[in-house]
């Protein structure tokens, strides 16, 4: 919605510390999915006089992955050349009329299915209006009244103390999934006081998904937002890079003292990272935990995470509260989904969506995939999700398990603390590491038959990373690290060490 | 070949045969179009396309390959549709000087067909009005204020003082399309019915005007009024001609997703000769107040026709017709507040040279662009829409309509093939009277008999049925079953056959282009 950011200081100078000492980054293993430690568990909020609890509710916007838009033909494309990919509906050139894209509706059932919801077999489209420069039509296209998917839930894990090995897993209900418009975008150029807009963003597919207020914490915020990530990903629903806006979360924050309704709520936007997210809530629940502490009080407003000062600071909304005249949208039919029961016997398959159909492809949920990873090697439960948090590292796991024949408890240290934490060092991402599978196979084969040490392995390891096409055999062999495997030899190279150190051994000898 | 004739039977032989050539229609009717230019019919004449197209479709004569019937057919399209490379204005100054980058899908069709576009037709701002008088182009003025049939009336009951305010209104708002249709510039137009507003300027102007049903014909490219409502309506001079018309535009478009899937067949209508089996409903309800005496007996009369014809006439009831003019308001205006609001001065259109605020130069483009009846539309429409009074208003009135709708589903399950009504209260009222109530009062009075037919998305037609007292048309209306536009037009053409409706004697254009006249006396029906 229209919204202009006022420019604002943060009013406390702390933000986060009264969190709590942030701890350095642990070892690997350690690190949470989002990449900040956890801080404790029954954390006490508030000054400890009457406790706080904080209530976290959450909307999310994910860009549907697809070719083209939601109700028109053009591209959808990131960082293409501004307004080259705007077609005469997006511009909202008088006669035109939206048609739904399939693939778009496609991607939320799927998505409203990973997540447990109810599928409507009826939806409906509504017009919300507001004049705003990259909204052409001076309305979006959502879907207010009946969204396609309702009353789901998502279950996420995080872990306590600090600790990897204790995880607790929690479910949030998902209110629903609606289908809806993105907008264009404006760049304001206030020094020439003049707005520039960019088309190309405009009408492409979003999934609204409303996570019910759930949450207490910035960490149950971000681990849900993480697991919800991965299922889109999995699903290949949206791509769900949150740098590149494919995942906008706007977070809904309030407190209250146990037993007592809950509190005014603010909603948190311009979160655009998993960690800043954590970060904002936690600073916008203290936030208003000192503000009523202080005997002030919570207005229902937007702010605005500002990621430089760690604070969130208020938005001003130019118009007040807006009256969005909801209508229902008249150039297009309810949205019809079948099921196998309901599906007509005579209908073409291309003209129907049948959410069975798509139930009985989905593939594998992130969490059904840590269990079986789990199940089937043997690896502790954390490790399944460092395995599955970075983008094809389960995948590389998997395949230097195949070809290798030390057992997957070992090799899952080699590729967590070794393989990950170089790449993370580097900044590297699974797919671009110098080190193959095949590679890590071959070295690991190495070490496996005795052939080499420990040590030597991670000296071959060291010289592997600099990609030079060496197989670790040529490594081994060129830096002579093989372990000797004839007895004679070793009893000639120790007979000779014997033999140069005769004091040592005189000594030794006499005690 | 006359202006006047047929298509199918007449015309499209004549073209074939050779008789007349493609370039000679264009330019009798580019001549036609001049010569009558005081009616103000015409926003836009694409003279120089018009004959490159007639030409295009010469050649294909000469290979013997036209394209079909109506190869090489002039016709007009009323300035709501999109038409690629010629300006659409809407007739407001938000869109004066907007050409489209694209062709309306029924624009493209009749192209595809070889049809020849004159131009474009005069309306009220964004179709909004029942008397094409609203628009910025000013008025259109009705043919038959300068007929032989009216002017001898108007003498006999020494009427005009002054010339200039005899001439009377088109009815609208597809006005320019009836009027042109009816002064033969082109044998077909383009109009848009969302209320009534190709069958009340048909029935002013004396021609047939076909608002098919909804769903039947695309409405890609055409710049909405109520996309719940609006249907391309079909303006000719013949029933046959409005078939020909129907079946050339007819069918799915995937790019209106309110088009029905089902393949549609054009039909060749028959010559009924047996109305025993058909049943005719008349609607009490329609029998408005503000009916004129005229009209009522001209109803009465149609009736006793079919009656004596062996068909069975009942009187019906659509007991929710009454409320269907203030329901029409409430949805009419919320989707008008809603289609405007693109309307902005950024992307296209008039843009104000208020520089203050982006929100300012909002407001100033708006208050410039749009004239009175358009902006208290949308400000109406936004209060219907505003939270408080969405249900109280919006929700109750589309619970309205479906009662309506309803009513009709009723009667026809009761066995009624087709409904009978007038189309008008009463003929053509001259413009100095016409201005004396607003615009929101004439329409109100104006679509009380046509805009039902729009809440229930049904099939009907106005079919020119004699000249009033005063010597102008009058016209009465079938209303037909979903989809069932062949009976309707077997039906109404039937009709058309019993009243002989008198051609039009265009004295003005006769002094101005005594040329094109000639074949007149030949062609005349009585």
């Amino acid at each position: 919605s229209p919204v202009t950011r006022e420019a604002g200081r943060c009013r406390r100078g702390r933000a986060g510390t009264v969190l709590g000492q942030r701890g350095e980054r642990g070892p690997v293993e350690m690190v949470l999915p989002w990449g900040i430690p956890p801080s404790g568990r029954s954390r006490v909020w508030g000054s400890g006089l009457a406790p706080w609890v904080p209530v976290v509710g959450l909307e999310i916007h994910a860009q549907i992955s697809s070719n083209s838009k939601l109700f028109s033909g053009s591209q959808v494309q990131f960082a293409a050349p501004p307004n080259s990919l705007v077609s005469f509906f997006d511009a909202s050139l008088p006669g035109t009329l939206p048609v739904l894209n399939r693939r778009c509706v496609e991607a939320a059932v799927m998505t409203g299915l990973a997540l447990n919801c109810s599928i409507n077999k009826k939806s409906l489209f509504d017009r919300k209006h507001y004049f705003y420069a990259d909204l052409p039509a001076g309305y979006q296209i959502t879907q207010q009244r009946v969204p396609i998917a309702v009353n789901g839930s998502l279950s996420y894990s995080l872990c306590i103390d600090n600790k990897m090995s204790q995880m607790v897993t929690k479910t949030v209900r998902i209110k629903q999934i609606q289908l809806e418009q993105d907008s264009g975008k404006s760049l304001h150029d206030d020094t020439r006081s003049q707005t520039l807009v960019d088309l190309n963003r405009a009408g492409v597919g979003l999934m609204e998904v409303v996570m019910e207020p759930d949450m207490c914490c910035g960490e149950e915020a971000a681990a849900a937002v993480r697991e919800l990530q991965l299922i889109l990903q999995t699903l290949g629903s949206s791509q769900a890079v949150m740098a590149e806006g494919q995942l906008r979360v706007d977070a809904n924050v309030s407190v209250h003292h146990p037993g007592e309704p809950y509190g005014v709520r603010t909603e948190v936007k311009n979160i655009n990272s998993i960690r800043f997210l954590a970060k904002a809530v936690d600073y916008e629940i203290q936030r208003q935990i000192e503000e009523l502490e202080n005997g002030g009080t919570i207005l229902n407003e937007t702010r605005a995470f500002d990621s430089k000062l760690g604070c969130t600071v208020p938005m001003r909304d130019k118009e007040g509260k807006q009256d969005y005249r909801f209508m229902p949208e008249p150039n297009l039919p309810p949205l019809i989904l079948y099921d196998a029961k309901s599906l007509p016997a005579n209908m073409n398959h291309q003209q129907v969506i049948n959410i069975d159909w798509i139930h009985e492809r989905l593939p594998d949920l992130p969490s059904v995939k840590r269990e079986k990873l789990v199940e089937q090697y043997g690896i502790l439960p954390e490790h399944s999700f460092t395995l599955l948090n970075e983008d094809g590292l389960a995948e590389f796991f998997e395949s230097v398990v195949k070809h290798t024949q030390m057992k997957p408890k070992k090799v899952i240290g080699w590729v967590l603390n070794d393989l990950l934490s170089y790449l993370k060092q580097h900044s590297l991402t699974v797919k671009e590491s110098p080190v193959s599978s095949f590679l890590l196979a071959d070295l690991l084969n190495l070490l496996e038959k005795k052939e080499i040490s420990s040590t030597a392995a991670k000296q071959v390891l060291a010289e592997l990373w600099k990609g030079e096409g060496k197989t670790p055999l040529e490594i081994v062999k060129e830096q002579k690290l093989e372990l000797l495997q004839d007895q004679k030899e070793l009893e000639q190279i120790c007979q000779a060490v014997i033999d140069g150190q005769e004091n040592e051994v005189i000594m030794v000898v006499w005690g | 070949a006359a202006l006047k004739d047929g298509l199918r039977s007449q015309v499209s032989a004549a073209l074939k045969e050779g008789r007349v050539t493609p370039t000679e229609l264009c330019r009798r009717c580019l001549a036609l179009i001049k010569s009558t230019k005081f009616l103000n019919a015409y926003i836009t004449v694409a003279e120089e396309t018009a004959l490159k197209q007639a030409e295009e479709s010469e050649e294909r004569y000469k290979r013997g390959q036209p394209l079909g019937i109506l190869d090489g057919i002039p016709i007009s399209v009323k300035d709501n549709f999109n038409t690629a490379g010629i300006e659409t204005t809407c007739a407001s100054n938000m869109l004066k000087g907007y050409i489209s980058p694209y062709n309306a899908t029924v624009v493209q069709k009749l192209l595809d067909q070889g049809a020849v576009l004159l131009g474009k037709t005069n309306l009220d701002e964004f179709a909004m009005g029942s008397g094409s008088t609203d628009g910025v182009f000013g008025p259109v003025r009705n043919p038959w204020s300068y007929s032989k049939q009216y002017k001898e009336k108007s003498v006999l009951k020494s009427h005009s003082e002054d010339e200039e305010s005899d001439w009377v209104i088109t009815g609208g708002s597809s006005g320019g399309s009836a009027a042109a249709v009816s002064s033969f510039t082109c044998f077909a137009a383009l109009g848009s019915d969302t209320g009534g507003s190709t069958r009340n300027p048909a029935a002013h102007c004396g021609v047939v005007g076909l608002k098919p049903t909804y769903g039947l014909i695309s409405r890609h490219g055409l710049i909405p009024l109520v996309n719940s409502m609006d249907v391309p309506g079909i303006l000719t001079r013949c029933v046959d001609d409005a078939a020909v018309l129907l079946g050339s535009l007819a069918g799915h478009d995937p790019k209106d997703s309110t088009t029905v899937q089902d393949d549609f067949k054009p039909f060749e209508l028959p010559n009924l000769t047996d109305v025993s089996k058909l049943s005719i409903g008349i609607p009490k309800e329609y029998h408005a107040p503000g009916l004129s005496s005229e009209i009522l007996a001209l109803w009465s009369k149609a009736a006793d026709l079919f009656k004596n014809a062996g068909a069975k006439v009942v009187e019906v009831s659509l007991p929710h017709t009454r409320y269907s003019i203030v329901c029409y308001h409430v949805l009419c205006t919320a989707e008008v507040a809603s289609n405007m609001a693109r309307f902005d001065g950024l992307e296209y259109g008039h843009r104000s040279d208020m520089k203050d605020s982006t929100e300012s130069m909002y407001a100033a483009t708006r208050r410039e662009g749009f004239n009175d009846v358009v902006r208290g539309r949308i400000l109406s429409g936004n209060y219907f829409l505003l939270k408080q009074n969405y249900e109280k208003y919006f929700v109750k009135a589309q619970k309205v309509r479906r009662l309506i709708a309803n009513d009709f589903v009723k009667v026809f399950r009761s066995g009624v093939d087709i409904l009978l009504t007038p189309t008008t209260l009463s003929d053509a009222a001259p413009y100095t009277e016409f201005i004396q109530e607003d615009n929101r009062t004439r329409s109100a009075q104006d679509d009380i008999l046509t805009q039902a037919a729009n809440m229930a998305g049904l099939p009907a037609i106005n079919v020119p049925t004699a000249l009033s007292e005063r010597g102008l048309p009058v016209g009465l209306q079938f209303i037909g079953r979903s989809f069932q536009e062949k009976q309707l037009l077997s039906v109404a053409k039937w009709f058309e056959k019993q009243v002989q409706f008198p051609v039009i004697q265009l004295e003005e254009v006769k002094r101005h282009d005594k040329g094109v006249f000639q074949h007149q006396k030949s062609a005349s029906f009585s």
